[in-house]
């Protein structure tokens, strides 16, 4: 091989493609922000606006008349809220794995997609903190959950998991919301520089917080920056832990099983990718930023979902393996019961999606193929909701006691409140991409060949 | 360029930061003191529709709280007396009195008097008058020295704590069962052996599970 051969298959494309300079990554997505809003933005709010509605006015309807407006019945006392916020919680994992993980792992591609993701990650856990709210039947107590003094000297139980849950949860969606802003500073000096009416400079002036670009505001940024990220980074895999703790520590058999944190873990991650490849892709088009979002970013967010997907693929088959290896057979019942019993159709439903789908992303062919991407990506997440599904509703739908057994069906308040929360989850995004730079230019910039000042030594 | 924001925007981080600290110290302290059944439930003294004095029968007269609230010790309730034990001595004292008019009324047209209750728990409570008794908690550990009042009012705030304030720690409130009316009974300096052996006579465990009284 020589030396030119291998020097093409080693060096990277460039992150960001058409030669772009200073001046055109900020005039490229400050623009989008500046121009007039498009005539679809404001169909799509309409729709996804109706849908949160929808969404708000099924919770009215559960808090006049209670939980029994669901398809819970006796053995399945969790049905979609709790599958729904793991979901959403799920979803929420990649945001802060871009800008944290891959921040302190040096991957310079995280720049053009973290804003987004962690946009995205904030939305999905505001829908996921809804669930755990309004399923607790009195929602007008709902502050109970929180330990505070009271008359009732009455304290949440420390030892119950669902009370790590609001701490877990919380914790991140704080952390989350200040890197996010942290992060959004510098961008929003520049919309307050580039602003031409005196309302939109008073806002982004104030969401600024006074940002020169000085010397010495850059040095403490980027110490700030790199301390929050190692603060979120353990979160990213804690807060999922303790989520699969809400079922790892109970007895039932297919919850209590010492393999949920880190198969939780990466579930979400994996769905998290998938969510952000969806919306990455109708984002790079509606705004035409291809050339700021590439197919190399599309094609190594491919290769973590085949991770991931393995990974969770993996636990799939650990967890009837050690079914079979415990010799108990209740244990092997559940599993069997999973993949042969009246919930077959979600079990394979989740293996066709999450096992089988990723595995297209082996070939470079289909990792740089829009559609199939598109489409693949979407699957996954259907797949990691069955996911959920298949662990709440199967394994509590033949509990302990045969004459309890019952089939759970969802109802029409289950399903409305679901598909509102999408409406809620895109609501906030079309809100994000209209008002706030979508793509962090300041970042961005700092990965082009110009912010390398020995981009013109031999001596690299 | 202008400059969008004048000076004084410089402060304005110190001063909601100091407002926010200031004003959530100030929220804490308003539901602690004003939210307390301490304050929203204790000091209740409604006024009844027969100036009926504790302070007279039960101090002067000496009447044992059992003449009137005769249930306590066998029964979950402290019964509201009837007409008819007042009459038992109003049939033949102050017969002409216009503020025991309510009573004859009462009496003559077989309609009880609507004495107006005092100490209310939640429905969802579940409490014995007789459980208590037998163990020897006193009228006055939780009603105050009723002896005194001429119009009786709340001394206790009733509220969850209290209750288990009391159920994690008995023994300072444990008597003699045959002191349990006794409204200036003093513990005697052994009070903590004679309540261990109480506890342990009577076999007293309060309950402090929920199911102990949200049955």
């Amino acid at each position: 091989m020589s030396h030119t051969e291998y020097n093409k298959n080693i060096i990277e494309p460039p992150l960001i493609q058409n030669n772009p300079t200073f001046g055109s990554i900020t005039g490229d997505v400050s623009g989008l922000v500046e121009a007039r809003t498009p005539m679809p933005w404001y169909l799509l709010l309409a729709l996804s606006g109706s849908l949160a509605l929808l969404m708000f006015g099924m919770i009215g309807y559960l808090v006049y008349e209670g939980v029994g407006i669901w398809g819970l019945n006796v053995p399945v006392g969790w049905g979609w809220a709790i599958i729904n916020f793991v979901f959403w919680v799920g979803i929420g994992h990649a945001g802060t794995l871009i800008s944290a993980i891959l921040f302190l792992l040096r991957q310079k591609w995280r720049t053009s997609i973290n804003r987004f993701a962690e946009g995205m990650t904030l939305f999905a856990v505001i829908c996921a903190l809804i669930f755990p709210g309004i399923h607790v039947g009195r929602i007008w107590v709902v502050y109970w959950l929180l330990p505070y003094p009271n008359q009732m000297s009455m304290w949440p139980n420390f030892r119950s998991p669902l009370v790590w849950d609001i701490f877990a949860v919380a914790t991140y969606f704080l952390v989350s919301a200040m890197f996010w802003y942290m992060g959004l500073i510098p961008d929003m000096a520049t919309l307050r520089d580039r602003a031409k009416t005196r309302a939109k400079k008073i806002i982004y002036g104030f969401l600024a917080i006074g940002w020169r670009g000085g010397n010495r505001q850059w040095k403490h940024y980027e110490m700030a920056y790199l301390l929050l990220a190692g603060l979120s980074t353990p979160l990213v895999l804690s807060v999922h832990s303790v989520v699969s703790t809400d079922f790892a520590t109970s007895v039932l058999p297919g919850w209590h099983t010492t393999i949920f944190p880190p198969y939780f873990v990466a579930g979400a991650v994996f769905s998290g990718f998938a969510m952000v490849t969806t919306l990455a892709i109708i984002v790079r088009k509606i705004f035409k930023i291809e050339h700021i979002i590439t197919m190399n970013h599309l094609d190594k967010m491919a290769k973590i979902m085949l991770a991931t997907g393995m990974m969770v693929g993996y636990a799939y088959s650990v967890e009837f393996f050690m079914a079979w290896y415990s010799g108990n057979e209740y244990e092997i019942f559940t599993f069997v019961n999973r993949a042969l019993g009246p919930y077959a159709w979600g079990y394979w439903i989740m293996i066709s999606c999450n096992v089988f789908v990723p595995q297209l992303f082996w070939f470079k062919k289909f990792r740089k193929s829009i559609p199939v991407l598109f489409v693949a990506s979407i699957l996954i997440n259907i797949g990691m909701w069955f996911e959920r599904f298949v662990i709440v509703v199967s394994s509590l739908s033949r509990d302990f006691l045969p004459s309890s057994w019952d089939y759970y069906k969802p109802t029409i308040f289950d399903i409305g409140t679901f598909i509102g929360s999408f409406g809620l989850f895109l609501t906030l995004f079309l809100l994000f991409v209209r008002f706030l730079p979508i793509i962090a230019m300041s970042e961005v910039k700092g990965v082009l060949p110009q912010a390398d000042p020995h981009r013109h030594s031999q001596h690299k | 360029m202008a400059q969008i924001f004048p000076r004084w925007t410089n402060k304005t981080p110190r001063v909601i930061l100091i407002t926010a600290v200031t004003a959530f110290a100030a929220i804490v302290a308003f539901f602690w003191y004003f939210g307390s059944p301490k304050y929203t439930d204790a000091g209740y003294r409604p006024v009844q529709p027969v100036p009926y004095s504790h302070k007279l029968h039960a101090g002067d007269l000496e009447l044992d709280c059992r003449y009137c609230h005769w249930a306590v010790e066998i029964s979950e309730s402290a019964n509201v007396p009837s007409t008819q034990i007042c009459m038992n001595c109003h049939s033949l004292i102050l017969t002409e009195s216009e503020k025991l008019m309510p009573l004859r009324e009462s009496i003559g047209n077989n309609v009880p008097v609507q004495w107006i209750r005092v100490h209310m728990l939640p429905d969802y409570v579940y409490f014995d008058h007789g459980a208590h008794l037998n163990a020897g908690v006193g009228c006055v550990t939780c009603h105050g020295n009723v002896a005194e009042m001429e119009i009786v009012s709340q001394i206790s705030p009733l509220s969850m704590s209290w209750c288990l304030e009391c159920h994690r720690n008995p023994a300072p409130n444990l008597r003699p069962v045959d002191q349990i009316t006794n409204m200036n009974w003093q513990p005697p300096e052994d009070q903590k052996s004679f309540a261990e052996q109480v506890l342990k006579e009577k076999n007293i465990y309060p309950p402090v599970a929920c199911s102990g009284c949200h049955r």
